[in-house]
Formats: structure tokens, C-alpha cells, sequence
């Protein structure tokens, strides 16, 4: 096991995340990649209430993230590392390219969002944003729990919430 | 608001959970309750923690009853309790829970009638 997924997700470790994901994939360890949170320990300890026992969560910068990459998949235990935004991931990946997948686990309404899935809402600008990550090589997907059938970003984009 | 033997409360939680849970609750000991639900369909940390808000104002209440201890619902009422200190946060809410806080208005003893009421009965030989 290791570091196999990359989520997208304003709401960071929730539900979805710990048991919807956590069970099946067994995961043994969360990073949570921000560079806010990684220095409000109040933040950290709210984070860390929410997980379950045997459920390790790490909080890191997305520069200390794209160092420790190496360390996050040679983890014997499944991870997921989570950032709560487009622009968080993009960085991380710009540090460190070796990310071939990222899925979009949740991405709420916001004034400057359009609808594209019943939990993925995207400004122009997030759209853009990835539109050129996948251009990179970078596999992109929304997909909120293990059971749902995950949706390409080109249907993602080309949706308008109604689905 | 009027109530049975209980305090206002807010009950939030993953999809209808809340509006389930206080419908069942008004099934058994009516409408005189006292709780208010908030559902989170698809809501942000920002919404959720708002419309949190909204509800514990509204009813005047001080406690506020979750399903998953690490659910959008808890972690934004978490945050909430930073400016509101006299916030209670009960999380793994049930309906024994529920039903206990309803007619009692006591946590502690609504958390131990949770715990009470979970059990596993074991398959007949």
C-alpha cells in the first residue's frame, strides 16, 4: 500500500473521506496539504478529533507535501492526501510532478461557480485551472464516494449541474 | 418554542439525517420537541456552519447534536464553538439520544441512553 489518492475537497476530512473512502480502501493515513491550516495547530486538533482511531493525519505546506512525497509512498500503510482547492493541488503538482491522478471529491457553491455536478461547482478560472493540469498528463476525475462511478473531467466540464 | 421536559437543541447531519431523526422524535413524543433539524445536502464548511448558526439562534439554543464525529456537520459546529464557548456538541447522535434530550433536557443523561440503547443481540443458537 501507499499514497494512492490525490482529492480535491473544500470540506477536507469529512465523512466521505474516513469511512466512505477510509473503509474500503483501509486508509492508514491522511495529509492534509494547506499551508493554513499546517500553522493553526487549533485548526489541526479540530481535524484530528474527526478521525478515527487507527487514522493518521498529517498536516503539511504544499512545499513540505512535495518533499515528503517520497516518504508519503513508501508508507506501508494506504493514504490520501487532500487539499481543499484547485490552486493548493496545482502547486503541489508543480512541485512535484510525479501526481498522474487527482480526483475531484468536492467542490461546493460559491458565488463565482457555476454548477457542473450535484458536488462539484467550478468558476472559469478552476476550469482553466484543470484544463491545464490535465494537459500535463494528469488524470482528473470527480468522484465523491468509492461506489459512484467516477466522471472525466471533459464530461465534468462539460456539464451544467443538472445531471 | 414551546418543548415537552427538554431545552431547544439543533440536530445536523449528512443528508436528511436531521429531519429524519426530529421527525421521529415528533412521532413518539409530538410536536412540542424542541429540536431543530439542519440537513447538509451538498453544503459547504461556510454554509453548513452558518446555517448552524441560524438554527441554534433561532431557537435559542445552547446544544447541538451530530451524526459522525468527523462529519461536516461536527467540524462546523466545531468551529463554531470557538466563539460561542457555552456550545455542547454531542456527536454519534441517535434517536434514544434524541428522545432522552427531548423529554429531559439533560446531555449527560441523553449520551448515557444512547449508549444504553446500543446493543447487539446475538443470533438464536
Amino acid at each position: 500500500m501507499t499514497l494512492e489518492l490525490f482529492r480535491i475537497d473544500d470540506r477536507l476530512v469529512h465523512g466521505q473521506v474516513v469511512i466512505g473512502w477510509g473503509l474500503p480502501h483501509a486508509l492508514g493515513f491522511l495529509v492534509v496539504v494547506d499551508d493554513e491550516i499546517a500553522a493553526a495547530p487549533w485548526e489541526q486538533e479540530l481535524y484530528r478529533m474527526g478521525t478515527p482511531e487507527g487514522m493518521e493525519v498529517r498536516f503539511a505546506t504544499v512545499d513540505e507535501a512535495a518533499a515528503a512525497l517520497p516518504a508519503y509512498r513508501a508508507d506501508p500503510r494506504a493514504g490520501m492526501l487532500l487539499t481543499a482547492d484547485i490552486t493548493t493541488m496545482a502547486r503541489l503538482i508543480e512541485a512535484a510532478p510525479s501526481v498522474a491522478a487527482v480526483t475531484i471529491g468536492g467542490l461546493h457553491h460559491r458565488a463565482d461557480r457555476v454548477p457542473r455536478l450535484r458536488f462539484v461547482f467550478l468558476s472559469p478560472a478552476e476550469a482553466a485551472a484543470l484544463r491545464a493540469l490535465a494537459a500535463r498528463g494528469v488524470a482528473i476525475a470527480a468522484q465523491d464516494v468509492p461506489t459512484s462511478a467516477p466522471v472525466p473531467l471533459e464530461a465534468v466540464l462539460a456539464a451544467d449541474g443538472t445531471e | 418554542m414551546t418543548m415537552s421536559d427538554g431545552r431547544a437543541a439543533v440536530v445536523a447531519g449528512h443528508g436528511a439525517f436531521a429531519a429524519g431523526m426530529v421527525s421521529a422524535v415528533a412521532r413518539i413524543v409530538g410536536e412540542a420537541h424542541g429540536l431543530v433539524p439542519v440537513d447538509n445536502e451538498e453544503g459547504t464548511p461556510d454554509t453548513i456552519a452558518a446555517a448552524i448558526a441560524r438554527a441554534l439562534d433561532a431557537a435559542g439554543a445552547t446544544v447541538c447534536f451530530t451524526d459522525l464525529p468527523a462529519g461536516s456537520c461536527t467540524m462546523a459546529a466545531r468551529r463554531l464553538a470557538r466563539a460561542r464557548p457555552g456550545l455542547v456538541i454531542v456527536t454519534g447522535a441517535s434517536l434514544p439520544v434524541l428522545l432522552a434530550y427531548a423529554t429531559g433536557g439533560d446531555v449527560d443523561a441523553a449520551v448515557r441512553a444512547g449508549q444504553a440503547a446500543l446493543v447487539a443481540t446475538a443470533p438464536a443458537a
